[in-house]
């Protein structure tokens, strides 16, 4: 339990626990708006649609939040010390060595992923998605108020990555992951030497096709076959949705190419949590986890 | 007898300061709002459900305060640091130790940093609930992503300055992934065909070297002090002037004209 409160309490993991907290109050209020909005006729924000005049009403809460975080962010300040450690030294690699909390989401993406897809692809992805929302949600409803009735499949998919794959990983590798990256239960004390067994196997192994020979050269066959299972997770997903949903209103005034983009991004997202799945699930069932899909010559995926 | 405050409300000085009265009329309280540079950002009347906490949160304003608190304490640490791997953690410590107040304007500026890039978080959040990206608002929601993308990169390039063992060893873990890039790193996909080299590829550019040194402190600091705040800057000049451009703060369309 120490160790926990000692984590807690860290002066560089506070925000973090601040995070968390926030994103916990605001969900729950955000849900309470939406639910109250989505049982009455019109919206709560459409009843207080007269004008007020800027100054004072406006001005006014304004210059309320901005003494309340100034007040904060100074008591916070007088109280807790940036942390300062030994001088750098490039020699000497701490254990475990963290990025900045807010990309140790990513960086726990890196026990399923080689960097390439969790530092570069999967971030770019993440930002272009980000982007191009609001050119492929072309539902009209709820712009301007709270609800969740009126856009069940944006609301759920966005909270879904903010809130599972972005702020859980964060709040997992600040509490939960300790020297060597491994997994320790937040009252766990960080063991040095614990020990984790590495026995990960390509999941062509599965169907007896080792990804390369005892001699160290790519076996042909295995890599085909890794090929298949993500081409078959795009298309067989991808296309079931497509040939059930084809005549769909909303398929239709998206078109082809808007269509296909936003399939492509979500089929993406999951695929990020087949394969996390991938290698947390088998071991529960006595199998091995699974370290590549599709292994190549020049990238493993 | 007239009182000295209205003396003074009738001189020259005065009244070219300060161009309209302020008793409590409507016409007096449009021009305190028009009148004054930087209230002006806002409109004169906005719809009622706009000066609800509950709606907004807050959050892009608290954002923008936060970017202001830095930039002021930034401004005042720029005094006390410099950005070589001889000196930097020295003033560090003499900062901490030495300097009357150095502890909280460091504090204040690292704090706000966490803090601006939690609220950054939370008002793209807000904005996603309630619809706020829906047309006409669609571009400066494209603009919003960008600068949550430059808070990132403000908050990264300062992680390093320090100098400790936090920050050069959290800016290696997250710069080992550009030498992993797709074809401009030298342990990426296809990077080596195309003939990347440790010393040779999109690592070494941003780094200034095969590995974080002195030179990457000074490509950080110059990043963190002046390219990254400009250029978030003229961002957010376009992201508030878009603001009022699209009809001001989002809401229900109630057939009311929204500005």
């Amino acid at each position: 339990m120490n160790h926990l409160l000692e984590l807690v309490t860290k002066p560089d993991n506070i925000p973090i626990v601040g995070l968390l907290l926030l994103v916990i109050f605001y969900s729950w209020l955000a849900w309470t708006k939406a639910r109250k909005n989505d049982s009455q006729q019109l919206p709560d924000e459409a009843r207080l649609d007269d004008k007020v005049q800027v100054w004072p009403y406006l001005v006014r809460v304004e210059f309320l939040a901005m003494l309340v975080v100034l007040l904060i962010l100074v008591v916070w300040s007088v109280f807790i010390n940036a942390p300062l450690e030994e001088p750098a030294n490039p020699a000497l690699t701490p254990n475990p060595s963290k990025a900045p909390w807010y990309f140790l989401g990513l960086q726990e993406l890196l026990v399923y992923f080689d960097p390439w897809i969790a530092g570069v692809v999967l971030p770019s992805i993440i930002i272009v998605g980000l982007m191009i929302i609001p050119y492929v949600d072309i539902n009209e409803k709820g712009n301007g108020y709270y609800t969740f009735k009126e856009r069940k499949f944006s609301i759920l998919t966005f909270c879904f990555g903010f809130l599972i794959l972005w702020v859980s990983l964060i709040v997992l590798g600040t509490f939960m992951r300790g020297p060597g990256w491994n997994f320790f239960l937040p009252w766990q004390d960080w063991d040095t030497h614990k020990v984790v067994v590495l026995n990960n196997v390509d999941l062509s192994e599965y169907f007896g096709m080792p990804s390369h020979f005892p001699d160290n050269s790519l076996n042909i066959a295995a890599s085909a076959f890794g090929f298949l299972v993500i081409a078959a997770f795009y298309l067989s997903l991808g296309g079931w949705h497509y040939m059930k949903y084809k005549n769909s209103d909303v398929v239709k005034k998206l078109g082809l190419g808007r269509y296909a983009l936003v399939l492509g991004l979500f089929l993406t997202m999951m695929f990020v949590v087949l394969k996390i799945l991938l290698r947390l699930a088998p071991p529960i069932f006595g199998g091995y986890p699974v370290k590549y899909i599709w292994v190549t010559p020049w990238f493993n995926v | 007898m007239i009182s000295p405050m209205e003396k003074l409300r009738k001189t020259e000085v005065y009244k070219s300061i300060f161009r309209h009265k302020y008793e409590d009329t409507p016409r007096n309280r449009a021009l305190q709002i028009v009148d004054n540079v930087f209230l002006h950002l806002h409109p004169v009347r906005v719809p009622r459900h706009a000066t609800n906490i509950g709606y907004t949160w807050g959050m892009g304003g608290i954002t923008f305060l936060l970017f202001l608190v830095l930039t002021l304490t930034g401004v005042i640490l720029m005094f006390y640091y410099r950005p070589t791997a001889q000196y930097a953690y020295e003033d560090m410590k003499y900062l901490m130790h030495d300097v009357p107040f150095g502890p909280l304007i460091r504090n204040m500026h690292r704090w706000g940093a966490h803090a601006m890039v939690i609220t950054v978080m939370l008002h793209m959040f807000r904005v996603f609930l309630t619809g706020s990206y829906k047309p006409p608002r669609q571009f400066n929601w494209v603009v919003g992503v960008v600068l949550l993308l430059l808070t990132f990169l403000l908050s990264f390039s300062g992680y390093l300055l320090p100098w400790d063992q936090l920050s050069i060893w959290a800016v290696t873990v997250g710069t080992n992934m550009a030498r992993a890039t797709p074809l401009l790193g030298h342990e990426g996909p296809f990077g080596p065909q195309l003939g990347m080299r440790p010393d040779a590829d999109v690592r070494f550019v941003l780094l200034g070297g095969t590995q974080v040194g002195p030179p990457t402190l000074l490509r950080f600091y110059v990043g963190h002090c002046i390219f990254l705040p400009l250029i978030a800057t003229i961002f957010m000049v376009v992201h508030f002037w878009r603001i009022r451009k699209d009809g001001g703060i989002s809401g229900p369309d109630t057939g009311k004209k929204n500005f």
